[in-house]
């Protein structure tokens, strides 16, 4: 203790009474976090090294390409022409190969665009570079698939379909798909979004009202991990439609993970922020609205997250069992008929959609939670 | 001057985990004048956190009173800002955002808000606005919480060692901030320290404490001219003179911690 006060107590020189910089004259603070320009010599790719890159990168589904046209169909199976009507204003004549040709094309198409725009910003072609061959080889595994596939049917069929197999069912009945697709969506949408809404929402009164925490807490601890569906015989028959009984399974499944995280978000904020609120003349309403909710937000984007896979899978279970669309529905209706390239194809959408989802509700997670940046990592 | 803030016969007794009881506060009586700056010092455990909560209103005596313009202290209040050790910024606010808080929690943020800028250049921050508390200095913290709390324009300012965990420039810096921003506001200025050179150098009067229980053992008048030269001999004899009181203070009671 002593020593401490000595130590502090003789460290002041008298140079420094007067005339000290003061931090305001510090570059503005732009100056200071551009990192960019400090970056190592190692980090700035040359031109060619670039485009060599974006080459490589194309290469796998060029390659893919032509094992799609000049590869021989060894298999006996037909290479049907289907006649797509787009928008009622102009016709097409189309095999599978054809879709799958133009499938591959739009991908390289968009990897050339990507290129194109990394080119003017060094830490995006570091990422391109970096993507290069997982792309490369992802143009190969097509190429062998589409070969193994539907080229020799060496797979074991019909349960592995070639790439260019699953897009016929698109070919096929690509209406119908996007109309599954569509009822997906809406059920999804309408679920998620109310689960969330209810979720946060009843976070909140657990974490802030010791009362309903002691309430509703256990039960929700209970209750919460029985997966969804579980409740699905209940749902059918207690609500009038299927619609409606299966968005309530996926209110349910997104409710728990929301709830449960917003109620411990909010309760884990620390006394000295209701202090500092206090003593600044803070009523409840900004305890709760600008304390509590700020402090809980990390948390309950951390629940969406979650509740996003749950409420995915409820979707795609409930649809399975009893709903007369969407893409679960689809599965199953391709299922009955062995039709498995339009089990793929379905998952595949499913895949794209889900992906879709995940990188909207990062987007919005990125802002929200802009002052966390460079404070977690 | 008149008396701002009234604290007679005031105990505060704390029981721990264990059920013994802690006086953290025995028998404090103080009355603090309009605009004077008060530095209270002290070892560890003496209670100068809890006298400083008692005047927040963030906790209550177990008995005695504490009273501000003759009003009873009982909850917190933006005519008394506190300003804590450290870590109080909200994480989730820019530093403009932050000093906003205390307009928002008082509902005058229309009224007032073009006094923010003024008191982003009062605190040397200019350039910062944008910045989140994670991205500054802990100096700079420090002198944003000051910000946030004197945007309200308290009658007392309390400081519960708001540069304990500076360094020695750094601290040099905010303590001159902090005069300046005295004179300028004639706040009242309730400063809890462990550094007797900040004590010497920025109050009329430093109040000295001893633990166990955690009581007043000496006021001090300093009458030192302003601006205060911590180089000299004046200086250098209270200084003296306030490390050997708490040299005995300290020595005199039992260790802090008994194993
Ligand atoms: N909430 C509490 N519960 C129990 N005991 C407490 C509580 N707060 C403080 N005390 C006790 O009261 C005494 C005084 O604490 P206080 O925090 O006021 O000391 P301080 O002078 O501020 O010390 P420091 O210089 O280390 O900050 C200590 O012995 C402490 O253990
Ligand atoms: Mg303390």
């Amino acid at each position: 203790m002593s020593i401490n006060l000595l130590k502090n107590s003789s460290i002041l020189a008298p140079s420094l009474k007067r005339g000290r910089p003061s931090l305001n004259k510090i570059p503005s603070q732009h100056n200071i976090l551009n990192i960019r320009n400090l970056r190592p010599a190692l980090h700035n790719i040359s031109n060619t090294r670039y485009l060599l890159s974006i080459l490589f990168t194309v290469s796998g589904l060029l390659l893919a390409q032509l094992a799609n046209w000049y590869f021989p169909q060894l298999a006996e199976s037909e290479i049907k022409i289907y006649e797509i009507n787009l928008f009622e204003a102009a016709l097409f004549k189309l095999n599978i190969m054809g879709a799958y040709s133009i499938v591959l094309f739009a991908m390289i198409f968009i990897y050339l665009v990507i290129g194109v725009y990394s080119y003017f910003d060094p830490d995006r072609r570091i990422e391109y570079i970096q993507r290069a061959p997982f792309r490369f080889v992802s143009g190969i595994g097509l190429a062998l698939w589409d070969i193994l596939g539907t080229k020799t049917l060496l797979l074991p069929q019909p349960f592995f379909p070639g790439p260019s197999r699953i897009l016929e069912a698109l070919l096929m009945e690509g209406g119908f798909i996007f109309e599954n697709t569509l009822y997906s969506l809406r059920l999804f949408t309408a679920g998620f979004v109310s689960g969330v809404v209810i979720g946060v929402v009843t976070g909140i009164l657990i974490g802030w009202f010791p009362k309903i925490y002691y309430w509703v807490y256990p039960v929700l601890k209970i209750t919460g991990v029985i997966p969804a569906v579980a409740w699905m015989p209940f749902a059918l028959t207690l609500f009038p439609t299927p619609f409606l009984a299966a968005t309530f399974l996926i209110v349910i499944s997104a409710w728990f993970p929301v709830a449960f995280l917003t109620a411990q978000g909010i309760a884990s904020t620390q006394k000295v922020y209701y202090e500092v609120a206090k003593t600044l003349g803070a009523r409840t309403s900004f305890l709760v609205f600008r304390v509590a909710i700020p402090n809980a937000m990390p948390h309950i984007f951390t629940g969406i997250s979650t509740a996003n896979a749950y409420a995915f899978t409820t979707l795609v279970i409930s649809e399975m069992m009893g709903q007369p669309g969407g893409l679960g529905y689809y599965i199953n209706a391709s299922r009955v008929w062995s039709a498995y390239y339009k089990v793929f194809a379905a998952i595949i959408i499913m895949a794209i959609l889900f992906s879709l989802i995940m990188w909207g509700i990062g987007v919005i997670q990125r802002w929200a939670l802009r002052w966390q940046r460079g404070l977690v990592k | 001057m008149r008396e701002l803030i009234e604290i007679q016969n005031v105990f505060r007794t704390y029981v721990d985990d264990k059920e013994n009881q802690v006086e953290a506060l025995f028998d404090i009586n103080l009355s603090v004048r309009e605009g004077e700056f008060i530095s209270i010092i002290g070892p560890s455990g003496c209670g100068k956190t809890t006298l400083l909560r008692l005047l927040a209103g963030l906790d209550a005596p177990t008995s005695g009173a504490l009273s501000i313009n003759r009003h009873e202290i009982k909850s917190p209040d933006p005519e008394r800002g506190y300003v804590f050790q450290q870590g109080s910024l909200f994480p989730w606010l820019t530093v403009e955002k932050n000093i906003a808080s205390g307009l928002k929690a008082r509902g005058v943020y229309q009224k007032q808000k073009q006094d923010i800028s003024h008191y982003i250049q009062l605190i040397g921050l200019a350039g910062f606005e944008k910045s989140y508390p994670h991205q500054i200095s802990g100096g700079m913290a420090q002198r944003v919480a000051i910000a946030r709390a004197l945007i309200n324009r308290p009658a007392a300012l309390l400081l519960d060692e708001p540069m304990g965990a500076l360094d020695s420039f750094t601290r040099a810096d905010l303590q001159e901030k902090l005069l300046e921003l005295w004179k300028k506001n004639n706040t009242t200025m309730m400063l809890v320290t462990h550094d007797v050179d900040e004590a010497i150098f920025l109050s009329d009067r430093i109040v000295i404490m001893t633990p166990r229980p955690g009581k007043i053992s000496e006021i001090l008048k300093i009458d030192l001219p302003r601006p205060r030269d911590r180089a000299g001999i004046d200086f250098a004899g209270i200084r003296s003179s306030i490390l050997e009181k708490l040299h005995l203070a300290s020595t005199r009671q039992p260790p802090e911690y008994e194993i």
